[in-house]
């Protein structure tokens, strides 16, 4: 009897002992109870909002891919085996297509990362809240404006109050999934309005310098871009005004310089950085070339584009030919690169185009503009006409994600689809259709 | 002459003390031997005096010594033989025991924390004897049982070694949570996570005495909340007292692919390219013909690609004809195998030692498997009532991987490229891109390597005190620990090593799973009639697996391929998970009059992955038995040996396969600009729960003609409730989707296992093991709201559907080529056609859950000849080639194409499935019945000649036994599936929903090997 109950209590301390082993923390993860807590946390989830933006469904290039692909108007042509890129630019998306999706979800989870911030504003120390909420606000404004250039109708297109745009999401995700994301999608109008308040409320508390991280300057920047979306040519030349003479910034000497730098350039006005670490340039991954570390080429460059520039213009030099006669861009031909999301040279050139419209001089003529951009290039002076200033625009940008949206607020058309048709607009991700519970809609021509 | 006289003293002076203590003791020495039905001796045979402790077992040359009087019993026993109750009369006594093939009802089971005898059973556990399997050149023992056990199924994913092999017991029973069974080793329950391969490869199967497999809830229960999958458990050998007995084994075989697919030559690559490029120019309104439109044509592209891709030839004179997919291939692929075994001890001292290696080259290049192992179990009685012992195995598994089959770099995708390039430049070097068409998979195996290499140490060590005969107390501790790395290295010309001089990875991995088993077990018998035996204790399991990694590139040169060369180490990582269980469990046998039977189990299971008040699930089941044939009114009978009806219910639980963590609301590390950050990944549900599998078994169990025929008719139906789904949330939250307990699904079928004699000469005997299986699946309820979550990627359209079976293809229905223009049609939702894919109606088009599977082996012996074969078949699934829209795609792009693009549309009025050809088009490319064929497959799984030496001979060379044996896997496959094998899931997405998926998956492995068994 002794023995039982020798192994008898030897059971016990064995039951006893391990309830507690129940509880066991993850090492690689912090419960969300933990994380709004404190202002050093809140700065990390700031740096992880960047994070965010800077992958490669985003401003990593996904953004810039689509606008090109879309744009390609014959000057460019995927020939990758990925289909989800090659349906973009062959203009038959199908709403299951996963590159459309990625790039909806992670636009949507740096959009909840800032609404968690700017939630908890008050727990970062009074120094530095006004930079983090600017911050903040900087990046889920840029979000919704790159979502809703591509997932709704352009601006240009009117009908802005009924014309669909984003379900506007303004509130932390706390406690699962709530009324508040089953919202109807807002308009464009809208959505623009949101836009602008973020960026305008941003503008004045974020203060900081250009480079990896927002700056006023960068919000200015990319305010310039939404009103020159909305038409608004005041704005859009005002606040590339402000950027010229305020940032600080001074164009490169060289048009290559600009680009495959492992650092800022002078002219970034925002810019992510890649390195080898860290990052990911997804404009290097498909226009360049194996022997550079990218995939198999899959995007080339057409004669149509070339064709565009005057022989001696530097930008033509730029492009190089691979070992099978193909022409690549040279913006992104090496690995590991920073990755520019806006420049300074755009903003010579909105304040010119502006100022061409209105027939002002704000902060220098058209003609002056016109030539430092020119000039670097290059190339000796021309005239200051709208259309000029628009064509050395499509030249200077090439490229770099902005064409669908020239073509589409200057009502062009690209591969044959014009400017406002539905194909030139993005689906809404079938998955997302399938669990708002009736509340979202489809974009026309894709019901 | 002088041995014979010492012989004949000896045995007189036997006789003479025998007769003297038979005055005294009526007892007696009794010689014998013990010899199976081909007359070969018997080891190792338990011999014991019925209604006594005395007893022996015989040595490796079959004979026995005992202590036994007249008119006592002896009782024989041995595993994998049936048991015999012979009386003793006279000095010697020589008997034959018969195999038991699965119908033997005497025959040991091995359930949860005990044995049973199987007449005794209530719930439905098949048993599959090591010996059935041993020496079969597969690497994974699941491969081994494949088509041997009813309602198991086995699917290997593709022909590459040591990787994934799919189990599902009785249907896949969770949508997001394992649907692998719990695998226990002589008690104690073992990991299944590795770094990459598959950790169940690290087994040696030829050391497993039993594979028992517990599929029904009764048998389950007493696993709780790890059963709900069904459970294997593992015996590995033991010794027995006894002369020490010597197993040697040795084989040697060849391997090469069941099948070969075919793709256009050269000839038929250039005609149908150019008539794409032709089509499409057409389309466009170029006719490349004109030497004015050629420019910028869609022929000239295609012309132009074709120059770049004849390297040094003319593709115009068809100069190269060259056979890719014979490339991926390796013509010398070959196993080797050779095992040697020792068993024997005393009385006291029991032990099995082993030594195993099985040496393996794949069939596809850079792919290999190399396994050495060893085993030592011992038990030693410390007193009459004390015993300790422990197993313990150590293995090494180095593995040559090769990529999963979405990579570029895989050797399959290799069938890309265009015939007309050469395999090598002028000069000798291989061909890459650009002049192929895809960076050349040949290159990533010349120029790269990825090993791994996995210790494995699994092992126990137990005590046991016996009260008294009735009652024992029983302390297990095991440990089951994982050691792997993976070492990769690719040189600068390979896909991965490209533009970066090279890339090199090391990643490291380590498990370590301790688990402790607690329990008294009681038996006793009352006053004859009561059979009782009861078990009762806990077990606790801690389980923590860590990784870390740390990857460069920048190569100096190819020489030099650790990291300690890299000049760029990109990045590196490390982590760490775990998880426990805490469980109390009982379990209580009720036996009356040897004819009712009844079973009662619980098991209290709490585990950490739930949240705080989810955390604990009980697990009850219950089953009986009503053996008929020991009624009066059958007893007698003379075709009917045995029946019995029993029927079990239970409840089980699934915590495995979706995270450690999945209730937690959590946050990430990331990084921006050098500095780290916190991003969001994943969204909170503290309501998270155990899923619960609800089985309800009904079977007969039966036997004829003195159980000449015998079997078990089974029905069952299993529901599982409160299924782990992650749910698609909107993604406005941030997140895609949210881990919760949503749904509900069902699996229903028969089993039905027949084992027959056929024929019982004193030379030639033939039997037969049949088993079949039907299991419909089907899900009952998804969150109450949506009812369909479609699943068409682009490739595949594997779906969830209320009312269907887990991963149904739900997609467009391809309706042919246009016969008027050749253009993809497809259903539109009211029956009428479209060419416009995204008008396309969605169907039900395919399942990927076979209805049928079945195994029947037969065995013919002949005095010393075996002739052993197993037809495996799976019927009612289909199979999606989720590569059909590069592969088989009208030549929408430069990609090699099937064969059957061959029978494109041509002219108005063609009628064929294949659309026009049509360059950089699409034309029917995109996911649809298009590349959706049925997977029934008949396969001749296994094949064994083998030939037993006469005995004279082996005295003659000093031997036990002796066979030489010719055996083989894979030999014989018939199917209507095209593409390279329908036992097929591609490993690059093979998940619960996704299933029957092929994408560049290799064949599976034949191999044809001779050996040489030796006993001594």
């Amino acid at each position: 009897m002794k023995k039982i109950f020798l192994i008898l209590s030897v059971v016990a301390f064995l039951i006893s002992g391990c309830a507690k082993k129940l509880d066991i923390n993850p090492l690689q993860n912090v419960d969300e109870t933990l994380v709004f807590t404190s202002d050093a946390n809140i700065k990390a989830a700031l740096n992880g909002a960047y994070d965010g933006a800077s992958a490669g469904a985003l401003l990593g290039g996904g953004f810039q891919n689509f606008s090109e692909l879309l744009g390609a108007d014959g000057e460019i042509t995927w020939v990758g085996t990925f289909n989800q890129p090659d349906e973009v630019f062959r203009k038959q998306i199908l709403t299951n297509n996963s590159f459309v999706l990625s790039t909806y979800l992670q636009g949507y989870d740096v959009i909840n990362i800032c609404n968690n911030i700017i939630a908890s504003i008050n727990i970062v120390n009074q120094d530095d809240r006004d930079a983090v909420k600017g911050q903040a606000l900087f990046l889920r404004a840029l979000m919704y404006f790159e979502l809703v250039k591509l997932y709704a109708k352009p601006y240009s297109a009117g009908n802005v109050t009924t014309n669909l745009g984003l379900q506007l999401i303004t509130n932390p995700t706390k406690n699962g999934v709530t009324s508040n994301n089953n919202v109807p999608r807002s308009t464009v109008k809208q959505t623009y309005d949101q836009i602008i308040t973020d960026l305008t409320a941003a503008k004045s508390i974020i203060g900081g310098e250009t480079g990896v991280y927002a700056s006023e300057a960068a919000v200015s920047a990319v305010l310039s871009r939404v009103y020159l979306q909305t038409a608004d040519y005041a704005k859009a030349r005002d606040e590339a005004n402000n950027v010229i003479n305020n940032s600080g910034n001074n164009l490169e000497s060289d048009y290559a310089f600009a680009f495959n730098n492992s650092f800022p350039s002078t002219e970034d006005l925002y810019v992510l950085p890649v390195t080898s670490q860290d990052g990911v340039n997804d404009l290097h991954t498909y226009w360049s070339i194996l022997q550079y570390g990218a995939r198999d080429g899959d995007i080339e460059i057409n004669a149509e584009h070339l064709n565009l520039y005057e022989d001696n213009d530097a930008r033509l030099a730029f492009f190089y030919t691979d070992g099978n006669a193909i022409d690549r861009s040279g913006k992104w031909r090496l690995q590991y690169k920073f990755l520019p999301v806006i420049r300074l040279a755009e903003m010579y050139l909105t304040r010119a185009e502006c100022n061409a419209r209105l027939s002002t001089s704000v902060g220098a003529t058209p003609a002056e503009d016109l030539d430092v951009i020119r000039t670097r290039a290059g190339l000796g002076s021309t005239d200051a006409t709208v259309d000029n200033i628009v064509y050395e625009r499509r030249l200077e940008l090439a490229h770099e994600g902005q064409r669908i949206h020239d073509i589409k607020r200057l009502k062009g058309s690209s591969d044959g689809f014009d400017y406002d048709a539905n194909e030139l607009v993005l689906p809404i991700p079938l998955r997302e259709v399938n669990a708002s519970a009736g509340v979202l809609k489809q974009n026309p021509g894709y019901e | 002459m002088v041995n014979q006289n010492i012989n004949m003293r000896k045995l007189l002076l036997s006789i003479v003390v025998s007769l003297f203590l038979a005055q005294f003791s009526n007892a007696q020495t009794l010689v014998g031997k013990v010899t199976d039905a081909a007359s070969q001796p018997i080891p190792n045979v338990s011999v014991v005096v019925k209604g006594t402790k005395i007893g022996t077992a015989t040595a490796a040359d079959g004979t026995y010594k005992i202590e036994a009087g007249q008119g006592k019993t002896l009782v024989f026993s041995s595993l994998g033989y049936g048991t015999k109750e012979v009386a003793v009369k006279g000095t010697t006594l020589d008997i034959a025991l018969n195999k038991s093939d699965t119908k033997n009802l005497d025959e040991v089971v091995v359930v949860g924390y005990g044995t049973k005898i199987k007449k005794d059973l209530t719930g439905n556990i098949a048993k599959v004897k090591g010996s059935d399997v041993q020496g079969m050149p597969v690497t994974n023992l699941n491969q081994a049982l494949q088509g041997r056990a009813a309602g198991v199924f086995v699917e290997t994913n593709n022909g590459k070694l040591g990787e994934g092999v799919k189990v599902r017991i009785r249907g896949a029973g969770s949508l997001s949570a394992s649907n692998d069974p719990l695998y226990v080793v002589d008690g104690i329950p073992i990991s299944t996570d590795a770094n990459s391969g598959n950790p169940i490869a690290d087994i040696n199967f030829n050391d497993v005495e039993s594979f028992d497999i517990l599929k029904d809830a009764s048998a389950a229960a007493i696993y709780g909340s790890r059963a709900a999958n069904g459970v294997v458990l593992i015996t590995t050998k033991k010794g027995k007292a006894g002369k020490t007995s010597f197993q040697v084994n040795t084989q040697f075989g060849l391997n090469s692919p069941t099948n070969y697919r075919g793709f256009l030559d050269a000839k038929e690559y250039v005609g149908l390219l150019r008539e794409a490029a032709v089509n499409s120019d057409k389309l466009e309104g170029v006719d490349p013909a004109d030497p004015a439109q050629y420019p910028g044509s869609w022929l000239q592209f295609a012309e132009r690609r074709l120059t770049r891709y004849s390297g040094w030839s003319d593709w115009k004179k068809l100069e190269t004809n060259t056979n890719w997919e014979k490339l991926a291939f390796n013509d010398r692929a070959a196993t080797s195998a050779l095992d040697v075994s020792a068993s024997g001890g005393t009385d006291k001292t029991k032990f099995y030692i082993s030594l195993s290696n099985i040496n393996q080259t794949g069939i596809l290049i850079g792919n290999s498997l190399k396994r050495t192992s060893a085993r030592i179990n011992l038990e030693q009685s410390v007193s009459e009532k004390f015993k300790i012992g422990f197993n313990l195995s150590l293995t090494q598994t180095k593995t040559g991987r090769v990529p999963e089959d979405n990579e570029f770099s895989t050797p399959m995708q290799i069938v890309a490229l265009s015939p007309v390039t050469p395999f090598k430049d002028l000069k000798g070097n291989v061909y890459n891109s650009p002049t192929t068409t895809y960076t050349n998979p040949y290159i990533d195996y010349s120029e790269g390597r990825y090993n791994s290499t996995s210790y494995r140490n699994i092992g126990n060590i137990f005590g046991q005190y016996n009260f008294n005969s009735s009652l024992f107390f029983r302390s297990e501790l095991g440990i089951d620990l994982q050691n792997q790395n993976d070492d990769q290295f690719y040189g600068p010309n390979t896909t991965f090593g490209n533009g970066t001089n090279g890339y090199g990875s090391s990643g490291w991995f380590r498990g370590l799973t301790y688990n402790t088993n607690n329990y008294f077990s009681f038996k006793k018998k009352l006053n004859n009639v009561h059979d009782l035996d009861a078990v009762l204790g806990m077990s606790f399991q801690d389980y923590n697996i860590s990784f870390a990694n740390v990857f460069g590139e920048q190569f100096p040169t190819q020489q030099l391929q650790k990291l300690a060369s890299s000049g760029l180490i990109k990045g590196g990582s490390s982590s760490e998970s775990a998880s426990t269980f805490l469980s109390y469990f009982s379990r209580v046998n009720y036996k009356f009059d040897n004819k009712y039977l009844l079973s009662l189990s619980g098991r209290i299971d709490g585990s950490s992955v739930f949240g705080n008040d989810k955390r604990y699930g009980f697990f009850p089941s219950v089953s009986a038995g009503w053996i008929l044939s020991e009624e009066s009114f059958l007893r007698n009978s003379n075709t009917l040996s045995f029946l019995k009806l029993r029927g079990s219910w239970g409840l089980t639980g699934n915590a495995d396969g979706f995270g450690n963590f999945a209730s937690r609301g959590l946050w990430g590390g990331t990084a921006y600009n050098g500095t780290g950050g916190l991003g969001s990944s994943q969204l909170a549900n503290p309501d998270l729960r155990w899923e619960k599998s609800n089985q309800v078994d009904i079977g007969l169990d039966f036997g004829f003609l003195q159980n000449r025929i015998s079997g078990e008719i089974d029905y069952y139906v299993r529901k599982t409730n409160d299924l782990i789904y992650n749910v698609p949330v909107p993604g406005n939250t941030g997140f895609s989707s949210k881990t919760v307990n949503v749904g509900s699904m069902e699996n229903k079928g028969f089993e039905f296992v027949l084992n027959t004699d056929n024929i019982i000469q004193k030379d030639f005997k033939w039997s037969t093991s049949l088993n079949l299986a039907t299991n419909q699946n089907r899900i009952t309820k998804l969150d109450g709201e949506q009812k369909l979550l479609p699943g068409n990627d682009g490739r595949y359209m594997n779906s969830l559907i209320v009312g269907e079976a887990i991963g149904v293809f739900y997609g467009p229905k391809f309706a042919g080529a246009d016969p008027a223009n050749g253009d993809a049609l497809y259903y539109k939702q009211d029956g009428s056609t479209t060419n416009d894919y995204n008008e396309a109606g969605n169907f039900i088009v395919g399942n990927p859950n076979p209805k049928y599977i079945g195994g029947i082996t037969n065995t013919f012996t002949y005095k010393g000849i075996e002739l052993s074969f197993l037809f495996q078949g799976v019927f009612g699934n289909q199979i999606m080639n989720g590569a059909g829209g590069f592969m088989s795609a009208s030549f929408d792009w430069f990609d090699n194409q099937t064969r059957d693009q061959l029978n494109r549309w041509q002219k108005p009025g063609d009628i064929t499935n294949v659309p026009q050809l049509r360059l950089g088009y699409g034309n029917g490319i995109s996911a649809s019945s298009r590349y959706i064929e049925n997977g029934d497959y008949v396969r001749l799984k296994n094949l064994t000649v083998a030939y037993n030496f006469k005995s004279d001979v082996l005295k003659r060379l000093k031997l036990n036994s002796a066979k030489v044996y010719l055996t083989g896997v894979n030999l014989l496959t018939f199917t209507k599936y095209s593409g390279w094998d329908p036992e097929v899931n591609t490993d690059y997405r093979a998940s619960n929903r996704n299933q029957g998926g092929d994408f560049y998956a290799a064949p599976q492995v034949k191999n044809i090997s001779v050996g040489l068994n030796v006993g001594f």
